[in-house]
């Protein structure tokens, strides 16, 4: 392969990487900016923290922020134990595993919409759920998911559903790395006679970290930006950071402040993934000294 | 010296086997069959508390939803930007996934990175200054918008896809069709690309679902020409609940189409594009 690209000019991968620099300067790039200098003028354009102050002074922002940190650490580690279980399961590679992985498969392609439509249709008065419950005398009334008041209850119900919507996107990168680990390993650990369990945490759970490390970071970025689903299910009874940028710009037209909004979840998620690189480099030195 | 299992204990394993295949589909199976009987189930056979599964089904949701609610418009205008994005996505980023499969070059771990993190990067932000740089030059609430901001969201994934399969068509192949005279470009289209099709294809319907789904961007950006989950979100509060449900139904038709198609892929695209 080098000798092949060697004889040719060198200019032709730049040439091909061309139009993709092009659109992502103009189409993030720019807007990016664009966006910094949204958040960091005041009403009169000048540059000033005047929106951050704004937004540190208001309930709904620390109300945001609470939320989406509460849905973020009920969600994602349930999530990764959940998807491990599974890849796990279905690596076992038992009869007729193809259809189990295609069935666990469906919802990775599925909207938050389509999602949170599918629980509202369980969960709601009319839903599956209570007249289930409520034909069998379980319960006398309906048992109210939604609406002023119960957004505790809402709260659970989104848990729930994004578990059952996004736990296969985490299924499906554990699996991917599973499956790559060499069965020599498994073979030579039989030779010197390990348990099942020695087997788990000496091969598997080793050769299966960085996945399980990369899964955990994506799931936490794009919990940041949970919308669909709890937009749907609770609208602005649990307030949100993502729900509070459409807020702003679509209910209050106050672009400003929603810029400021998406700064923050932009900003969390930049510290997050510096503090996530950061430390696994540090523990990679750490293990080659 | 793998202790010998007695046909009992392979018979419990068995079972148990079954047990957690048969919780496994209950769980992922059960929102969509009753989405789907909801999709259809007569308004009436809804609001009747005592009656779990419904008895009559009916098609007239489907039809206020389409003509009397617009859907139809949503539906289209989705379609469109979806399609929009998917070429739009595959023309820039095509080139750029052969680049990293096929070439060695300085800069080529930068740019690797570059694309990765901005795969990282929460771009649903970018839809509040994307809507005043639309608005000002004139494309604001229209299909376009959506489709450029939609394809700026998908480009890394594609770039990242696309390499990985390209990758898998050995070299080889190409250089042997050198051999024989084809200049590069008409070995990239007469053996590389035809190899590679099946794993392109899949991954071009991959970035028609990301756009067919994605909600926040296209509800900020569109006002009168909104696509099918962005209208959906707009009107849901204030509909009645069979429509909800015939909607979530009718946004759930690609997705298991295309999962039923790409089944074979599944476990490389969504790898790699989520890694």
């Amino acid at each position: 392969m080098i000798s092949f690209s060697l004889r040719e000019k060198n200019w032709i991968p730049y040439l091909l990487f061309l139009p993709v620099l092009i659109y992502l300067a103009g189409f993030i790039g720019y807007p990016l900016l664009k966006a910094l200098q949204l958040a960091f003028s005041s009403e009169e354009g000048k540059f000033g923290l005047e929106n951050f102050i704004t937004l540190t002074q208001d309930s709904t922002f620390w109300k945001a922020l609470k939320n989406t940190l509460y849905l973020l650490i009920t969600i994602v580690p349930l999530q990764v134990i959940l998807a491990f279980l599974l890849a796990l399961f279905v690596n076992s590679r038992f009869k007729g595993y193809m259809t189990v992985l295609y069935i666990i498969s469906i919802p990775l392609a599925l909207s938050d919409v389509s999602a949170a439509l599918m629980s509202y249709n369980i969960f709601t008065s009319h839903g599956f759920l209570n007249k289930f419950l409520m034909k069998f005398g379980f319960i006398e009334n309906p048992i109210y998911f939604f609406g002023l008041g119960l957004s505790s209850r809402a709260f659970w119900v989104i848990v729930l559903t994004e578990l059952w919507r996004a736990t296969p996107l985490v299924f499906v990168i554990l699996l991917a790395s599973l499956q790559m680990i060499s069965k020599d390993y498994f073979e030579a650990a039989d030779v010197f006679g390990f348990s099942k369990w020695q087997k788990f945490f000496h091969i598997t759970l080793p050769l299966t970290m960085p996945s399980l490390q990369s899964a955990l970071l994506i799931r936490t970025l794009f919990a940041f930006q949970i919308f669909g689903v709890v937009w749907l299910l609770s609208g602005r009874d649990i307030p949100i950071l993502a729900g509070e940028v459409y807020y702003q710009q679509a209910e209050l037209n106050n672009f400003r402040l929603a810029a400021t909004y998406g700064f923050i979840i932009a900003l969390i998620c930049i510290i997050i993934s510096w503090v996530y690189i950061t430390l696994l480099r540090t523990k990679h030195l750490e293990m080659e000294r | 010296m793998k202790r010998q299992k007695t046909p009992m204990v392979l018979k419990i394993k068995q079972v148990i086997t079954i047990i957690i295949v048969g919780l496994i589909v209950i769980w992922f199976l059960t929102p969509l069959v009753l989405i789907t009987i909801s999709a259809f189930a007569s308004p009436s056979d809804y609001y009747q508390i005592d009656k779990v599964i419904p008895t009559h089904f009916t098609l007239s949701q489907f039809k206020s939803l389409f003509f009397e609610l617009e859907a139809w418009k949503a539906i289209l205008t989705s379609i469109k930007v979806a399609v929009v994005t998917m070429l739009l996505s595959f023309v820039i980023g095509l080139p750029a996934g052969y680049a990293l499969s096929r070439y060695i070059f300085p800069g080529k771990n930068f740019l690797k990175l570059l694309i990765l993190a901005t795969r990282m990067f929460p771009l649903m932000i970018l839809a509040i200054p994307l809507l005043i740089i639309f608005m000002r030059m004139g494309v604001s609430d229209s299909i376009w918008g959506t489709s450029l901001a939609h394809t700026a969201m998908v480009l890394p994934m594609i770039i990242l896809i696309s390499s990985s399969i390209l990758s898998g068509v050995s070299v080889d192949y190409e250089e042997a069709a050198m051999i024989f005279g084809l200049s590069r470009i008409q070995a990239f289209f007469k053996i590389t690309l035809p190899l590679a099709l099946p794993g392109l294809a899949a991954s071009a319907i991959f970035a028609f679902i990301i756009s067919w789904n994605e909600v926040f961007v296209a509800t900020i950006l569109t006002l009168t020409n909104r696509t099918l989950p962005a209208h959906i979100l707009k009107t849901a509060m204030a509909s009645p609940d069979y429509f909800k449900f015939t909607g979530g139904f009718i946004m759930a038709i690609p997705a298991m189409v295309f999962i039923f198609f790409v089944r074979r892929h599944l476990v490389t695209m969504w790898g790699i594009s989520l890694k």
